[in-house]
């Protein structure tokens, strides 16, 4: 309210700059989406009208069918799911353990350990995909969920946001906790989780949103639909080879995106501060 | 607690995931090593040890060369833009705005989305003819172009499609940090009738600049890791134009099958990405100052 009295009371060349200011951020806007309204075009849309932009076109769900009938999509959604939700279960339990251990517990070698630990922040299993591939084939765990899962369980960037968190929780808490004759693993379960409870809506966000949409150590790690992630069958459904048309594509390509679009639609606040959260160190 | 059982708990503790990050960090960065120096076996020939002559060959590969090229541009290209729209987007959507939440919402949206899947849609927009650009293009009469076909315009082409993949994201971290901000900055400055051009330039940019440090390091490191688009939009080509330093990796790894040229190559790429380790590390002590 108050910036439209400001913008009216103040003189006209800045007015002027004002309303371009606000053209120009919207004209953004509208790029940046752009390419997601144009997948809705094309899916909802029969293939005649992917590059014909008539209102009045007609509207299908055609698109949709064909796709999932000729793509075991279903297949993908229940590889994915398993494969975030597998990833997150181990991540808390692991991370929230050790940054434990960091954040309250004085024992030889830890800040050693802790730098070592981070160095995985800068080597990411992205870039050592050659090696990690033969360890899992010694392992057999080629070609399956786990193997896909098991490089990022072990998170330093889990570890250092809850060792971060943990560290502000007053010792008195712990203390009081102790008298009442709590071990240091109940402590840690009724006192510190509890307290953290926003750091793991924060890191888990930030996690189902990276595992959803991770590729390249999929990509090369699985070779069936069994195991196979949405991002790898939308890959190769939509590979050029694969002759299907855009409209197909644009259907199959929303599908995978649809949760966590809608999820993230119906708690963008939740995610943008999430993603703050997480950001800032 | 005795002070031994404090050892053992926290080791404990430690335990499950230091055995994880050992095994998938620690010592396949050491393996890499090992086996950039040998020759890769076949079926009747094991592994070599043929010290750095995997090197020489790669400093003779005009293939990693065209690597190591595209990438350093597809860092300059992307990284000072995406910053700049960031902070743009930022102090836009800090101020008051009509819409606001849409057009937060549509700049973060990018973030959200696979790589892969809004590949798909941009191997749409560059299609020659029929594509999005082309017909914009064509308005203003202008003849259609093979954006990806082209070894001229290949690269710029993945630079526009990740910087807007980017962009939103790093416009998190300068909302938080334009959050943190005291207001009475602001006012003061309003107060001493400085512009607002004045104002970001003298004050808001300097106390944003550890926040530019660690998206531009967050960049840097993206450009190195980020090759999912290549797979849907160019496979590298025409002619390896658009080749980047770790998809050479998979491809040498995964479709030549020379497991030890390719850990040659990874051993490249870890040597950069811990210069960039270093840089931070210098420049960390820097941005204390502004604290």
């Amino acid at each position: 309210m108050t910036a439209t009295t400001a913008t009216l009371a103040a003189p006209p060349g800045e007015r002027i700059g004002r309303i371009l200011e606000i053209g120009a951020a919207w004209l953004l806007a509208f790029l940046w989406i752009l390419p997601l309204l144009y997948a809705v075009w094309a899916a909802f849309h029969p293939g005649a009208y992917a590059t014909r932009f008539e209102p009045l076109a007609p509207l299908t769900l055609e698109n949709f069918a064909t796709a999932w009938r000729q793509a075991p999509f279903a297949r993908y959604f229940l590889n994915t799911f398993l494969l975030v939700t597998s990833v997150l279960v181990a991540q808390f339990v692991l991370c929230t353990l050790a940054a434990y251990a960091f954040a309250r517990f004085r024992f030889v070698g830890r800040d050693v350990a802790f730098a070592l630990v981070l160095v995985q922040l800068m080597i990411m299993p992205e870039v050592l995909i050659v090696e990690n591939y033969r360890t899992m084939s010694q392992l057999g765990l080629v070609d399956t969920i786990l193997g896909i899962g098991l490089p990022y369980m072990a998170s330093a960037f889990g570890i250092f946001l809850l060792r971060q968190t943990f560290k502000t929780v007053p010792k008195e808490l712990e203390e009081a906790a102790r008298v009442e004759g709590c071990s240091f693993l109940q402590v840690l379960l009724k006192v510190y989780v509890p307290l953290a409870k926003p750091t793991y809506l924060a890191y888990g966000l930030v996690s189902v949103s990276h595992h959803w949409n991770n590729f390249l150590w999929p990509l090369v790690i699985t070779n069936s639909v069994e195991t196979r992630p949405l991002t790898v069958g939308l890959a190769i459904f939509g590979a050029p080879e694969s002759g299907v048309n855009w409209s197909v594509i644009s259907a199959a390509t929303l599908l995978a995106v649809a949760p966590l679009l809608i999820a993230f639609l119906l708690f963008q606040r939740q995610f943008v501060q999430s993603f703050m959260r997480a950001g800032i160190k | 607690m005795p002070s031994y059982r404090i050892q053992v708990y926290g080791w404990l503790l430690l335990l499950p995931a230091a055995v994880l990050l050992v095994a998938f960090t620690h010592y396949p960065t050491v393996t890499t090593l090992v086996q950039s120096l040998f020759l890769s076996g076949t079926a009747t020939r094991p592994a070599e040890f043929v010290g750095l002559e995997n090197y020489q060959f790669m400093l003779e590969d005009d293939v990693f060369w065209q690597a190591v090229r595209n990438n350093l541009w597809f860092a300059l290209g992307t990284i000072p833009v995406s910053i700049a729209l960031a902070l743009l987007m930022a102090l836009w959507v800090n101020r008051r705005l009509p819409a606001r939440g849409l057009v937060r919402m549509a700049y973060f949206t990018p973030t959200i989305l696979p790589m892969i899947a809004v590949a798909n849609i941009w191997l749409f927009f560059y299609t020659p003819r029929i594509g999005l650009i082309d017909q914009f293009l064509g308005l203003f009469g202008i003849p259609s172009h093979n954006w990806l076909g082209n070894p001229e315009t290949v690269l710029a082409c993945l630079i526009v499609l990740t910087i807007w993949k980017e962009a939103g994201f790093f416009m998190i971290f300068y909302l938080a940090a334009l959050q943190s901000l005291p207001p009475e900055l602001e006012e003061a400055g309003r107060l001493e009738g400085a512009g607002r051009w004045y104002f970001f330039r003298r004050v808001t940019f300097p106390l944003l600049m550890p926040t530019t440090l660690f998206v531009a390091i967050n960049a840097l490191i993206n450009s190195f890791k980020l090759v999912d688009h290549l797979f849907i939009l160019t496979k590298g080509g025409p002619n390896n134009a658009s080749t980047l330093l770790l998809y050479y990796i998979y491809e040498v790894a995964f479709s030549f099958f020379d497991p030890n040229y390719a850990a040659t190559l990874t051993v490249v790429l870890l040597a950069f990405l811990a210069l960039i380790a270093i840089g931070q590390f210098v420049l960390l002590d820097k941005r204390i100052h502004y604290r």
